[in-house]
């Protein structure tokens, strides 16, 4: 099948008081038509920065290099005028606070209606009818109340919605979603992952979802990649990343969860915490708390190589399986 | 039986909103005719969604604000009575540990001056606090290294430590954390869990524990009660809780958990609408507009919090 996405070598680096700091390093993803991927990792590691650079979206300090292929177009190459074109109409995202991505002077109605007179060329009479029909879509019950209702006067859950109805409007070829239910109560979000998986199947659209809960993963995703302080430390189908994880910092997170500590009194946990962006260490990034450290780990950073079939890890642990296709990092 | 360590009987706590001149006042109830009581050593889990009234019954327990009505019985004596000048004694006893450490943690001040305020307002002479401070700073596993240094130089895990210093410096009997790791990543979380796990047993420290988030509860209280919209409306033993849920919101809630065995399918149980306004709870059982067993008596009666079973719930499928 096809790659809707092809992201290689991304690297997002960012400027603050004449000091660069790599916040995204290397990173290389596929995702097919059709396909969820998920992107796991705790704060800090990156993955919002990866989405933003992705929809070219970053603020001015920040700079992008690699390639991001959208259907095979390089949009790396495209220039601003040419991503807005693209922006919400190709590829679309959600944010994880939608307050920040939501005009509060504008109705609901109005603000929806904007991308498809735009994108699609409707006039009002048609993009009211779609407005209302998307609005139905994503599980609003009162579609014609909320049409001219304004975003402060939502609860949390339905103005992620509203974020979910704006982001497909034009059918977009891929959807990126930046913890779209962190913010939520667990009963919403059991309603929008409902929803969004559900638009998925009938849209045919890819989905990137980015989220520090591998619950969600669990429950959306086909792929996943796990990041820890800026690089990609596994891959993996989601049944053998959650069966078999290979990577120390992966295992130690699956273990940490609550629910996977069944009746045990002391759950396992990952000592010491996640290093900030200028204070990455020189060899692997997990080695000041990985329990299974080694001389090597303290010098060199492993590269992500192919550890079976199925995986992908980032570790010298599996230095022998080494002989398949490098991706260096 | 011995007397529990803290009982709150019938709480309510009212707040006043929609105080414009020409407006009707209107009122929130947060708390709602709450029942409770916590046993010495033991950890009441408390769980509900965002607006449920965890955080405020948490402050009112501790008289941080004040309640409408109803008793808090703290070893026996109904503290709701005490003058200000009593209850600051008895804050010795009782103290809490908040979600977000950073904004109950002063930036302009170190953390030794930090760790010194609850010793110098409880009278502790100048030549005890230091060593008190050292001794309770390992206990949480930082080092007097850290003393001169200023809270927004820690990272989450640590604030939450010294979050949990602070409220351990005089060793009281009861703490109430209110999501004491939700603002934590995963493998931060497991490490502060476990250490108020070791510090319940160190000092037989009682909790009552806020959260809502629960694979955490399950895995650190011994009750669970149950909130929607101001009102325990499910309170039992955790293992029961959570094996066979009684109460239709209780099922919902842990039908929703997300879960991470990519083969353990479950029924999930999806609401449709959203949480109701708690200035405008609907009439009878609070949760009849989401309750797919709503029955016509539950639309004008409140269902009484009663034992069924051996636990308590408040749902009319059990009042026959
Ligand atoms: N000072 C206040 N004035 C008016 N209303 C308030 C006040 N404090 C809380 N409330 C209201 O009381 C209800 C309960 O709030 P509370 O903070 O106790 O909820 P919670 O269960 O702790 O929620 P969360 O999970 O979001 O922390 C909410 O409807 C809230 O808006
Ligand atoms: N605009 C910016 N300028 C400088 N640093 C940034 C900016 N945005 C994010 N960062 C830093 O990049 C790192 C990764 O951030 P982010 O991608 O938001 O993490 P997360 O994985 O939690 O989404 C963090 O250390 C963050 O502080
Ligand atoms: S490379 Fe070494 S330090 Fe890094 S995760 Fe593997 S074993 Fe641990
Ligand atoms: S009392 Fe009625 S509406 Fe309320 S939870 Fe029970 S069955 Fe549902
Ligand atoms: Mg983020
Ligand atoms: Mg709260």
């Amino acid at each position: 099948m096809t790659n809707v996405l092809e992201v290689t070598g991304l690297t997002t680096t960012f400027s603050r008081n004449e000091r660069a700091f790599k916040v995204v390093d290397n990173l290389c993803l596929q995702v097919k038509r059709g396909e969820s991927v998920g992107i796991v990792g705790e704060s800090g590691c990156g993955k919002s920065v990866a989405s933003l650079s992705m929809m070219r979206l970053l603020s001015k300090n920040g700079s992008i290099a690699g390639r991001i292929q959208l259907n095979g177009a390089d949009l790396l190459r495209y220039s601003e005028k040419e991503m807005q074109k693209i922006r919400g109409k190709e590829i679309a995202m959600i944010f994880q606070e939608p307050m920040t991505s939501l005009n509060p002077v504008l109705t609901i109605g109005k603000q929806l209606s904007e991308g498809l007179e735009k994108h699609e060329g409707m006039n009002r009479v048609q993009s009211r009818q779609r407005v209302l029909e998307l609005l139905t879509q994503v599980g609003i019950s009162r579609a014609n109340e909320i049409y001219h209702e304004y975003p402060h006067r939502l609860s949390g859950g339905m103005r992620q919605r509203v974020m979910i109805a704006m982001a497909i409007a034009c059918h977009p070829k891929l959807l990126i979603a930046d913890e779209p239910t962190t913010a939520l109560d667990v009963t919403i979000q059991a309603q929008i992952l409902d929803v969004m998986k559900k638009i998925q199947r009938e849209l045919g659209m890819s989905l990137i979802m980015i989220t520090h809960d591998l619950g969600v993963v669990a429950e959306t995703c086909d792929r996943v990649l796990v990041m820890y302080a800026g690089q990609v430390i596994e891959a993996a189908d989601v049944r053998t990343l959650l069966r078999s994880p290979k990577h120390p910092y992966t295992m130690g997170l699956i273990k940490s969860t609550p629910h996977n500590a069944k009746g045990q009194k002391r759950l396992h946990s990952i000592a010491g915490s996640v290093p900030a962006p200028d204070h990455y260490p020189k060899g692997c990034r997990f080695a000041p708390r990985c329990e299974k450290v080694m001389p090597v780990c303290l010098e060199q950073n492993p590269p992500l190589l192919d550890v079976d079939q199925q995986s992908e890890c980032r570790c010298w642990l599996y230095r022998e399986n080494r002989e398949s296709t490098a991706v260096n990092g | 039986m011995k007397t529990p360590l803290l009982q709150v009987k019938n709480l309510n706590k009212k707040f006043l909103v929609g105080k414009g001149w020409f407006q009707q006042p209107s009122y929130v109830h947060a708390v709602h005719g709450v029942n409770v009581t916590v046993n010495a050593g033991e950890t009441l889990g408390i769980v509900g969604e965002s607006g449920c009234g965890k955080s405020t019954l948490g402050r009112c327990i501790l008289r941080l604000i004040e309640p409408t009505d109803g008793e808090i019985v703290f070893e026996g004596q109904n503290i709701r009575s005490l003058q200000k000048a009593d209850m600051q004694k008895l804050r010795r006893d009782m103290q809490m540990v908040f979600q977000n450490p950073f904004d109950t943690l002063n930036p302009k001040l170190t953390i030794q001056h930090i760790l010194s305020e609850p010793l110098i307002a409880h009278g502790i002479p100048k030549r005890e606090r230091a060593a008190m401070i050292e001794e309770t700073l390992e206990i949480v596993g930082l080092n007097k290294s850290h003393l001169s240094r200023y809270a927004h130089e820690f990272s989450g895990g640590q604030r939450q430590r010294i979050g949990i210093a602070r409220a351990l410096m005089l060793r009281p009997k009861l703490i109430i954390a209110d999501e004491p790791v939700s603002a934590l990543d995963v493998s931060i979380q497991s490490q502060i869990l476990n250490l108020l796990q070791d510090l319940q047993e160190q000092f037989s420290l009682t909790y009552l524990f806020i959260s809502h988030d629960l694979s955490v509860v399950e895995h650190i209280a011994d009750r669970v009660a149950v909130m929607y919209l101001g009102e325990v409306i499910e309170l039992a033993k955790k293992e029961e809780l959570f094996q066979r849920p009684m109460h239709p919101y209780t099922q919902t809630l842990l039908s929703a958990i997300p879960i991470t065995d990519p083969d353990e399918k479950k029924e999930r149980i999806i609401l449709t609408g959203d949480l109701p306004s708690p200035s405008n709870p609907p009439q009878g059982c609070k949760f009849h507009p989401r309750c797919w067993a709503c029955m016509d008596v539950c639309k004008t009666e409140t269902p009484p919090f009663t034992e069924a079973d051996g636990r308590l719930v408040a749902c009319h499928l059990y009042t026959k």
